[in-house]
């Protein structure tokens, strides 16, 4: 009876994976992978932080779809990108590519290093020009 | 004294901003067609099954693409006001009827009124995507030359319409 009870609530539990059309959808793994790369980088616009691959709202499946046609096609990564992004804009790609509005994006954390390390480079240089003998404890 | 002021003038920049940020919607994303000339697309017709309809029903003429289903209840909201612009006769209206079922788009049409010229049925949502749409009701503004120059997500109402829409038809007005 044990059993059974957890079966079925394992089963319960685990419904929500047979939600998303998640299987195979080329037979060359190569393609698979790249589909796969693809459609758990682009947002599905309706329900914003999600991948389309992980949503099972009907545009991500119908996004999925057009990206399938697109690969079968034999369109490049960056084809299918800029498909996305001529409709969607940027928002769409949750990497989003470095160039004009977005290259902020990519700068920010190497600009804000460089604000810390030069606040640091300044703190420590007036810590060293202060008399060796001084005795107060936090002296900046 | 002066150590203070640095973080002190940068807290008062970064406030501002992130008010700013706090008062925009992030379910409205600005169209990237907006400026660009509009798809193209031809689709059965809605109400004429064998008939094709598209972006030349409406060509060469300042007009509305107002997309829609049965299943979204923002459209139902702003179907009296498009209904009541139909009426003043004042710009077309072109539905697309995106991701929904025949008989009941048919059936509510029938019910509430057909405000449209015509209405495309875009079944499996492709022409949708290919004007960038994520969420129904969407509305775009497209001018006489086929550019979109307005798109507005979230039901149509008469203040929306006399705010956003209007000022840019009297533009083009004076333009053509």
């Amino acid at each position: 009876m044990k059993t059974f009870i957890c079966v079925c609530l394992t089963l319960i539990v685990a419904l929500p994976a047979a939600a998303i059309d998640s299987g195979q959808a080329f037979d060359d793994p190569e393609l698979q992978a790249r589909y796969e790369n693809i459609i758990s980088e682009v947002r599905c616009l309706k329900c914003q932080n999600q991948t389309i691959k992980d949503s099972n709202a009907f545009l991500a499946g119908d996004l999925r779809r057009e990206i399938r046609n697109m690969i079968e096609a034999g369109q490049s990564d960056a084809e299918i990108a800029e498909f996305l992004v001529a409709r969607y804009g940027e928002f769409a790609l949750y990497r989003p590519r470095a160039t004009g509005k977005t290259l902020i994006l990519w700068l920010a954390p190497a600009l804000f290093l460089l604000g810390g390390a030069v606040v640091l480079w300044r703190i420590l240089r007036s810590r060293m020009a202060l008399p060796i003998d001084d005795e107060s404890p936090d002296g900046i | 004294m002066t150590r203070f002021i640095v973080p002190l003038v940068a807290f008062a920049i970064l406030i501002p901003v992130l008010m700013i940020g706090l008062t925009r919607n992030p379910n409205e994303l600005p169209s990237p067609l907006l400026q660009k000339p509009a798809p193209v697309f031809e689709l059965p017709s809605l109400t004429e099954p064998d008939e094709r309809v598209g972006s030349a029903t409406y060509a060469n003429q300042i007009a509305l693409v107002n997309v829609w289903a049965t299943w979204c209840p923002g459209c139902r909201q702003e179907h009296g006001f498009l209904l009541e612009l139909a009426a003043e006769g004042s710009v077309p209206i072109f539905g697309l009827n995106w991701r929904d079922n025949r008989s009941d788009a048919l059936r509510w049409l029938q019910a509430l009124g057909d405000p449209y010229i015509a209405s495309a049925f875009d079944e499996d949502g492709r022409v949708g995507i290919d004007w960038g749409v994520y969420g129904a009701p969407e509305t775009f503004l497209i001018s006489a030359d086929g550019i979109v120059i307005h798109k507005h997500i979230a039901p149509l109402t008469r203040e929306i319409w006399e705010r956003d829409f209007v000022p840019l038809i009297a533009e083009q007005g004076g333009s053509n």
